[in-house]
């Protein structure tokens, strides 16, 4: 098929303008489909990272209420617990509004040293246990705001309200690429200080003697609660995040609906492209046949015409995509951890791409087999 | 080029019949024809309009086929092939010119010209060399890079002719081949294609209106309806 590749590209080339308006309705198509399985991907990446030796017990009412901090105390004494923590939300501004990111008071003794797939220093672990004020960055934070050990940081509360000083003492480091270090940490007793010793943390977090059975330890906190003024509710890390995400409705269908849209939407626009350009070819096509061409290789030339129009397409909407989330460090304002375009869906994208070219070529490639050529010769189209 | 002077027959057509169908009313076109055509020969095909002509070229080409009769051309008989054979057939047998050259606007005169031997397991540089010299047996080498728009219609057709006999076919069909020209470059392209005929040995079967373009020819057939009604034969040079 080489040999012809000249013709084929001629061909493509014929009407420079419709089809640099196809390839860049298939750029732009393909480019939304990256952007929105990226945040099907991203999201399920965060439920990856996401411990299975650890629970999180929360108030079973809701997120938005808090539990007493003395819940902890009989949480560690539950058989099957190793070790217990806290953490509360703290939702302050840094700035301004559009800078977000995740910030927590937590627990200053213990709630480290669960969580060691973050690196930290001792010296750094030691500081944070002591300073009331202080502050541990994640890597990725670090690195957008260009924040270092010593540096100062505001945040303005919103729950919590008022100015709040903070004092990086450390930047964690993730064990592994995938872990989200988008967030901040702070010492829980500067918060507990501040509201006047209120006594209330916003959940739970349960270190396990054996993953395998986390099922019945969750059970027995929230027994250990049952009928108290503050019931719990005690779940596996991953089932606490999901938690999370399904609080924006059915996300995932609503994506797929999207992508099926689009895709389904470019393919009319590539199909028609091809009809067109294949009809306005009628006695073309037939000459070839009366040259001696076979239906099969002029089937495989509007089929080829097709493919390499949307593979352009195809390849430039993912590699834009690619390179945009990926230059950019794009996370939708700090609510994806990461949102990296994933080889998956880049070859999904490709696949689409395959698929719109065989789908638009399909028509006018069997129109131009069945072509009569005596009838196509007559052609003044 | 091969040459294939001499009487034997490269086409013969037995009791060829030809009814096109126009929804439901059927127009006969051919009535149990017979002909033979020697190879080297170059014959003329005259009529009015409708009357046939341009459907023996057609079936003697191979692209389209009788509703009842035999049609053998270069030993082939054409009715036992199916459209891939068909296909090759012409690819290997026949060179068409057409009255309105026919060339794909978006390829240089050199990529018309190599179109058909993309057909063949000629490499590149092979299929360079015969598009060169077919280019100046028409007289257009220096024209090689112009697309067709760059080309008056002379030009054209004789690019037309060139990608006709690319690839040695053994017939040349020629459907009003001046119908499109000025005097001068009609006798350019009469002259070319009767160089073909006497010095490559191409057997030439011609439709035309132009009793000049006729006068070319070895044997000159007139149909009407359908049928043969008068042959004038010339002697051949």
């Amino acid at each position: 098929m080489t040999r012809y590749l000249p013709f084929i590209l001629r061909n493509t080339l014929r009407n420079k303008r419709r089809t640099v308006l196809t390839v860049l309705s298939i750029v732009i198509s393909l480019f939304l489909f990256c952007t929105l399985r990226t945040v099907i991907t991203s999201l399920a990446a965060s439920l990856e990272s996401a411990s299975s030796a650890r629970l999180i017990t929360r108030r079973s009412t809701s997120l938005t209420f808090m539990l007493p901090v003395s819940y902890r105390d009989r949480i560690a004494q539950i058989p099957g617990v190793a070790d217990a923590s806290w953490m509360t939300w703290f939702g302050g501004i840094y700035i301004e509004e559009r800078n977000f990111f995740a910030q927590f008071a937590v627990d200053p003794q213990r709630y480290l040293e669960l969580y060691p797939e973050y690196r930290l220093t001792p010296g750094e672990k030691d500081v944070f246990r002591r300073e009331r004020t202080a502050c541990i960055v994640g890597e990725k934070l670090a690195r957008k705001y260009g924040f270092e050990v010593g540096d100062r940081i505001t945040l303005r509360g919103t729950i919590f309200e008022g100015v709040w000083d903070f004092t990086v003492c450390g930047v964690a480091h993730p064990a592994t690429p995938d872990l989200d270090t988008n967030w901040l940490l702070f010492n829980g007793d500067y918060l507990n200080q501040r509201m006047g010793d209120f006594g209330q943390v916003g959940a739970f977090v349960l270190k396990l003697d054996e993953p395998a059975r986390a099922g019945d330890v969750a059970r027995a906190v929230d027994a250990t609660f049952a009928n108290s003024a503050a019931e719990t509710k005690t779940e596996t890390e991953k089932a606490f995040q999901m938690g999370f995400i399904s609080m924006l409705g059915n996300i995932q269908a609503v994506i797929y609906a999207l992508g099926t849209a689009i895709v389904v939407a470019i393919g009319l626009v590539s199909l028609n492209t091809m009809m067109m350009a294949a009809r306005e070819r009628t006695r073309e096509i037939a000459v070839l046949k009366a040259l001696g061409f076979a239906d099969r290789t002029v089937v495989g030339l509007v089929l080829a015409e097709s493919l390499l129009i949307t593979l352009a397409g195809g390849l430039l909407g993912a590699g834009l995509a690619r390179l945009v989330f990926g230059l950019t460090d794009f996370t939708a304002g700090g609510f994806f951890p990461s949102f990296a375009v994933t080889d998956g869906t880049v070859a999904q994208a490709l696949g689409i791409a395959l698929f719109l070219g065989v789908v638009s070529g399909a028509a006018p490639a069997w129109n131009a087999a069945r072509l009569h050529i005596v009838d196509a010769l007559r052609h003044t189209g | 080029m091969e040459n294939l002077a001499g009487d034997r027959p490269i086409i013969t057509l037995r009791g060829v019949s030809k009814t096109y169908r126009r929804d439901t009313i059927a127009v006969p076109v051919l009535a149990a024809l017979d002909l033979d055509v020697a190879a080297g020969e170059f014959l003329a095909l005259m009529g009015p309009s409708g009357s046939g002509k341009s459907t023996i070229l057609n079936l003697v080409s191979g692209i389209d086929s009788p509703t009842a009769g035999r049609v053998e051309v270069a030993g082939v008989d054409l009715g036992g092939l199916d459209g891939a054979a068909l296909a090759a057939f012409r690819a290997r047998h026949v060179g068409f010119i057409f009255q309105s050259y026919n060339l794909i606007p978006v390829l240089t005169a050199f990529q018309n010209v190599e179109l058909p031997l993309l057909l063949t397991a000629l490499d590149r540089r092979e299929r360079r060399q015969h598009v060169l010299d077919v280019l100046e047996v028409v007289g257009l080498k220096d024209r090689s890079d112009h697309f067709p728009r760059q080309l008056s219609g002379g030009q054209e057709q004789r690019v037309a002719i060139a990608r006709a006999i690319v690839s040695d076919p053994s017939l040349l069909v020629a459907d009003e081949p001046t119908g499109d020209l000025d005097a001068a470059s009609a006798a350019e392209i009469l002259d070319l294609i009767g160089c073909l005929n006497r010095e490559f040995g191409k057997t030439v079967v011609m439709v035309t209106h132009d009793p000049r373009a006729a006068e070319r020819a070895h044997r000159v057939l007139h149909l009407d309806k359908g049928v043969l009604v008068e042959a004038v034969r010339r002697e051949r040079p």
